[in-house]
């Protein structure tokens, strides 16, 4: 059952998270709430993901017990800020933040970590 | 060249968007430019009950039918940009963004909104989200059985202290005056509460980890005397300012960076002007912001019509 109200992908289920980034080189997940950390960077997702075609963007319920996969994520250790926002390169955690991120920090991660080679952007 | 618009607003939160819609309804070509997220301050409000004519929902909610609104009557928005400066002061505006983007306009609506103040010391970008917190009702939990500060003296800062003690094994407040500028029954609140300290007259100058945060160095500012106190957690509430740093030298601002604006609106430029939490009032509302940006809209339109 959705329970974000964004209009951005909402993953369910760790398997679902699972086959995205198996399926996708460069996916960005922002696991909040619909609370006032969480919303601006989902904000900043929604405006992103018209122009950066080549990296998948998705959601996810905190807590949903399905959550775990992120919110148990060693990169995740010491968090204490929501949202937990992680960036997978070939399946593998590239980044991972907590708490709120402006635009400038997410296309920072993003140029940094998920740059559009030529063949991605054909 | 780009197109000329009759009204560029600056701003979408509730005053831009209110303005927005005016305008675009009063079919004057009306361009909004957002800095930030859309709705502003309005979607970090959780549950909004008092907004007359809907009983209940949430700012992220209401922003978005307020983004809706204006653009079904055919305002564009841009969102997320960066404004490097201003022209302003002829009879063509001209708004021109950090990546050489120009916009241009017959008049001008400012409503940049505000954003919550941070304290801007060594370690709290560091620590923000392994430590640091500005949101008690989002973060509250991860500090379940442990010792917390709240930084802070108003409203904000002691209603918080409060909501975290639910979580929190014991919350210190450290405030820099010898007085809070809350509500009473707000202090008197969190006096009662035996789990709440307060150091006063009190500044935060450090804060310091190892890889999460750990201790706050304080000094306390009649003497001087620096302090340490072992924290796994600091919640800061320390108010708000206007987003009006890049209207420096641009429109009068007073001394709190508010934008000076008359009964109409208008500031101290012809065509130009201001509506929402970055000028001068005693209350922000979203309730205020909407009617700022009704104001500023019928302003503008009148201005046009001249």
């Amino acid at each position: 059952m959705k329970m974000l109200h964004t209009n951005l992908h909402e993953i369910e289920s760790a398997a679902e998270l699972e086959k995205m980034i198996s399926e996708h080189e460069n996916v960005m997940v922002c696991c909040g709430r619909m609370g006032p950390m969480c919303i601006p960077v989902y904000e900043v997702m929604e405006e992103l993901e018209e122009e950066r075609t080549h990296v998948k963007f998705a959601v996810m319920a905190f807590d949903s017990p399905e959550a775990g996969i992120i919110r148990n994520a060693p990169e995740a250790r010491g968090f204490m800020g929501l949202p937990f926002t992680m960036y997978y390169k070939n399946g593998i955690v590239a980044r991972a933040t907590s708490s709120i991120q402006s635009m400038d920090q997410v296309t920072g991660i993003l140029d940094e970590h998920f740059s559009a080679s030529p063949v991605e952007n054909a | 060249m780009d197109e000329l618009y009759d009204v560029i607003i600056v701003g979408a939160g509730a005053a831009g968007l209110s303005a927005g819609i005016y305008t675009s309804r009063a079919r004057l070509s009306t361009l909004i430019l957002n800095e930030g997220a859309v709705g502003g301050q309005m979607v970090l409000t959780n549950e909004i009950a008092n907004y007359p004519g809907v009983e209940t929902t949430s700012g992220y909610m209401l922003a978005g039918t307020m983004k809706k609104q204006a653009k079904a009557f055919g305002c564009k928005i841009r969102s997320n940009i960066r404004i490097e400066r201003y022209d302003l002061k002829g009879s063509e505006k001209r708004i021109i963004l950090e990546d050489g983007r120009e916009f241009r306009s017959r008049s001008v609506i400012l409503a940049p909104g505000g954003k919550p103040r941070s304290l801007n010391i060594p370690g709290e970008e560091l620590y923000k989200g392994t430590g640091i917190s500005y949101c008690a009702t989002c973060d509250g939990d991860f500090f379940t059985g442990k010792e917390i500060a709240v930084v802070g003296g108003g409203n904000s800062a002691l209603e918080e202290a409060v909501t975290l003690t639910n979580y929190a094994s014991k919350v210190t407040v450290v405030h820099q005056f010898d007085h809070f500028q809350a509500f009473q029954h707000a202090i008197n609140e969190a006096k009662s509460n035996p789990k709440i300290e307060f150091i006063m007259e009190s500044e935060l100058r450090r804060f310091s980890g190892n890889g999460v945060l750990e201790e706050v160095t304080i000094e306390h500012l009649p003497s001087g005397e620096i302090s340490i106190l072992q924290v796994d957690g600091v919640f800061i509430f320390v108010g708000y300012m206007p987003n009006t740093s890049s209207l420096q030298g641009v429109v009068h601002l007073n001394d709190r960076q508010e934008i000076v604006v008359d009964e109409k609106l208008q500031t101290d430029i012809s065509g130009v002007f201001a509506a929402g939490d970055c000028i001068p009032k005693r209350f922000r509302q979203v309730t205020t912001a909407v009617a700022d940006g009704t104001v500023a809209a019928l302003s503008a339109s009148e201005f046009l019509r001249s």
